[in-house]
């Protein structure tokens, strides 16, 4: 029997794993400690969930966005690595967009006494989750490889294409979805001034979601190469 | 020019055959009428619809009708060229292939815009609503063109997969919301008379994805039904 | 008028033809024989443009394959394992439908003729549904030549044939040769190619591991030379 070799895990990697780590220990640092309380309409304490809410939901789309990309590029180029590269990208798309949900949920209770609302930004989060759950769903019933792949990556640009028009077709009704940032409805329940520290927070925040991201990405593609490969000598072993 | 005729000779070869084998049989259109009648009946009980709340309320179960009763004819229209493999024959033909894809989402129109020609009238009897109204039609017309297009690319992608059935709903729904939400808001507009101003904005996007899907279609059946 | 250059079909990690070199002139019938599962299928259906090749280069009737394929399926005509029918609908409808397909403006004399010639005039208007498998296997030769190709690309033509339409099948093959049309005609049955044709080529593993000409078929130690050459090419390849 062949020995069994481990392949190294490559230097830059580790440095982002231990580089994400930090950041995400600074950022909850920033988030209890360094930003201010905001007003008890807000939230109060509970508003402190704002800033991992926004960064995952931000890092979760471009995830997607990411997904379908590279989706893309298999498609002129087919090319298995491509194709791990999205599949990965949904799958970290898919628990960040879901923290947005969830944590949107969690500050909402207090600020708009329910779990849930039926508003456009609201809506189309979710409407989006479940378009890429459909994605894995559609994988997971093809045998074929090459047809997995490129129904992957067709599946994965409608969806992206379809979001926004979700997301436009629900706004016409009023939103009451707080909006900190860009223009809105100002009586909307849960607004709040940011002051300067919340803004150094929050992009504090975004940045280590976003590096964190990119370390689990990087693993996740690199987990899909090595199966890949594995695949591969199997055959050749299956055929020898 | 004449690349074009061959084009649409054989767009509307696939719509003509389609529609015969559906008069021979007769089993897809009577499944579907059925299937709206059920949907309808079963809204009655689960809404408890009272004379007032039925004319606000109509757009949206007439549009759940549609989006239910749709995926019988897009599974359907699958599934006979799956079956004796006579998706190849179509593979064969002397055309480009978006020129399939055009064929099977005319027909699926046809079979939609049946059953809302049926659907109205009986839905209108049942709840004694008028929904005789030129804008009405027309957002049935862009809507149901939106949800074929959509539908047929993704039913073809199914139709390759297990568990074909199930999972066709399951990849279309999500991409239908902006279709269906449109199409229920522009719907209520039309039949409650408001005024231009509020149904342009919906209307916009209805026009919007009746032209994108295609498009995406165009682009990316060849994709889905080469080997 | 079929002309295919190194080429290489992979199914995921699966090779299924390889080096695949092949010249079928016009008026020539070619058989290509081989055991079920040397990838016989599969080259016809790449010639026939339903597969698009990993490697080579393939050109039909003059045209370039995947570039210019729908000018290249104007000239073909092929013959799969599958009927391609509609059942529920007659012969004569399905023809039609495919006449249409090909752009024939009055198919009607010729489908008749067809219909005569395959002996199923008597059905013509009956649906495909109740034909047996012969019938159905002679409505779909009916419909392979209905467009007059230039090239005729068959997947074991003659089964569930009676002895008649076989006697039919192979004038009518001959006929369309001398006439110039090239045909290729795959079959693991050797009589069916010392008869007919003018070239042997054998396909194993997904090589093209040997050819014989009209000289060596005729000759009554055809068969065991056969024998031989497919155990080479067989052993030759697992020790590959």
């Amino acid at each position: 029997m062949a020995p069994v070799v481990r392949p190294p895990k490559p230097r830059l990697l580790r440095l982002l794993d231990f580089t994400a780590a930090a950041l995400l220990i600074a950022a909850t640092w920033m988030v209890f400690f360094y930003a201010p309380s905001a007003q008890a309409e807000a939230g109060g304490e509970t508003q402190r969930i704002f800033y991992f809410h926004v960064s995952a939901g931000w890092v979760g789309m471009a995830a997607f966005i990411t997904a379908a990309l590279a989706g893309l590029i298999y498609l002129i180029r087919p090319n298995t690595k491509w194709d791990v590269f999205s599949v990965a990208a949904v799958e970290i798309g898919l628990v960040y967009s879901f923290i947005n949900i969830a944590t949107g949920s969690i500050w909402a209770r207090p600020v708009w006494n329910t779990w849930w609302t039926w508003d456009p930004r609201l809506v189309t989060a979710t409407v989006m989750e479940l378009t890429f759950l459909a994605y894995l769903l559609l994988r997971q019933s093809i045998e074929s490889p090459e047809r997995r792949a490129r129904f992957g990556a067709i599946y994965a640009l409608l969806g992206s294409l379809t979001v926004p028009l979700t997301y436009l077709s629900i706004r016409i009704w009023r939103t009451i979805h707080p909006v900190v940032i860009g223009s809105g409805d100002p009586t909307a329940k849960g607004t709040f001034d940011m002051e300067p520290q919340m803004l150094h927070t929050l992009l504090f925040s975004l940045l280590a979601f976003t590096i964190f991201g990119i370390t689990l990405l990087w693993h996740r593609v690199r987990l899909g190469w090595l199966a890949d490969k594995v695949e591969q000598a199997r055959m050749k072993a299956m055929r020898s | 020019m004449a690349k074009f005729r061959t084009y649409l000779t054989v767009v509307t070869q696939i719509v003509r055959k389609d529609l015969a084998v559906e008069w021979r049989s007769r089993q897809l259109l009577a499944s579907m009428l059925v299937f709206a009648l059920l949907v309808i009946l079963i809204f009655n009980f689960a809404l408890e619809l009272d004379a007032r709340a039925r004319s606000e309320l109509s757009s949206g179960v007439l549009w759940a009708t549609f989006a239910f009763a749709g995926t019988l004819g897009l599974n359907r229209s699958m599934a006979i060229e799956k079956d004796g493999q006579a998706m190849d024959g179509l593979l064969l033909a002397p055309v480009d292939r978006s020129a399939i894809y055009f064929g099977k989402v005319i027909g699926n129109l046809l079979y939609m815009l049946i059953v809302a020609l049926f659907t109205l009238p009986v839905y209108g009897v049942l709840y004694n609503v008028n929904l005789f109204n030129g804008g009405l039609f027309l957002v049935i017309l862009l809507g149901a063109w939106g949800y074929s297009a959509t539908g047929t690319l993704l039913a073809a992608m199914a139709m390759q997969a297990r568990s074909r059935e199930v999972l066709l709903p399951v990849l279309l729904f999500p991409l239908l919301i902006p279709v269906l939400v449109s199409a229920v808001r522009t719907s209520s507009f039309f039949l409650e008379g408001l005024e231009s101003v509020y149904i342009w904005p919906n209307l916009n996007l209805l026009l919007a994805y009746a032209v994108i899907m295609p498009a995406l279609g165009y682009m990316f059946f060849d994709f889905i039904v080469e080997e | 008028m079929i002309t295919a250059h190194g080429v290489n079909k992979r199914f995921g990690y699966r090779l299924v033809l390889e080096g695949v070199n092949l010249d079928v002139r016009s008026g020539e019938l070619v058989a290509l024989l081989g055991p079920n599962g040397a990838g016989k299928t599969t080259l016809l259906r790449i010639l026939a443009s339903l597969i698009r090749p990993t490697l080579g280069e393939v050109k039909v009737a003059g045209f370039r394959l995947p570039l210019q394929a729908e000018l290249a399926r104007a000239q073909v005509g092929f013959l799969g394992h599958h009927p391609m029918f509609y059942e529920d609908l007659s012969a004569v409808q399905n023809l039609a439908f495919y006449a249409g397909l090909y752009g024939m403006t009055r198919p009607e004399a010729r489908i008749k003729q067809l219909l005569k010639l395959f002996d199923l005039l008597s059905r013509s208007n009956e649906q495909v549904r109740t034909f047996s498998r012969g019938m159905q296997q002679r409505l779909a030769l009916a419909r392979t030549v209905l467009h007059r190709p230039k090239v005729l690309l068959l997947d074991e033509p003659h089964s569930n044939l009676d002895r008649e339409a076989v006697a039919t099948l192979d004038e009518l093959l001959r006929g369309l040769a001398r006439k110039g049309t090239a045909i290729l005609l795959a079959t693991h049955n050797l009589g069916h190619a010392q008869r007919l044709a003018h070239r042997v080529e054998m396909l194993a593993a997904g090589h093209l591991a040997e050819s014989w000409g009209r000289g060596k078929l005729a000759s009554k130690q055809f068969v065991p030379m056969y024998d031989r050459a497919l155990r080479r090419a067989q052993r030759g390849i697992i020790h590959g």
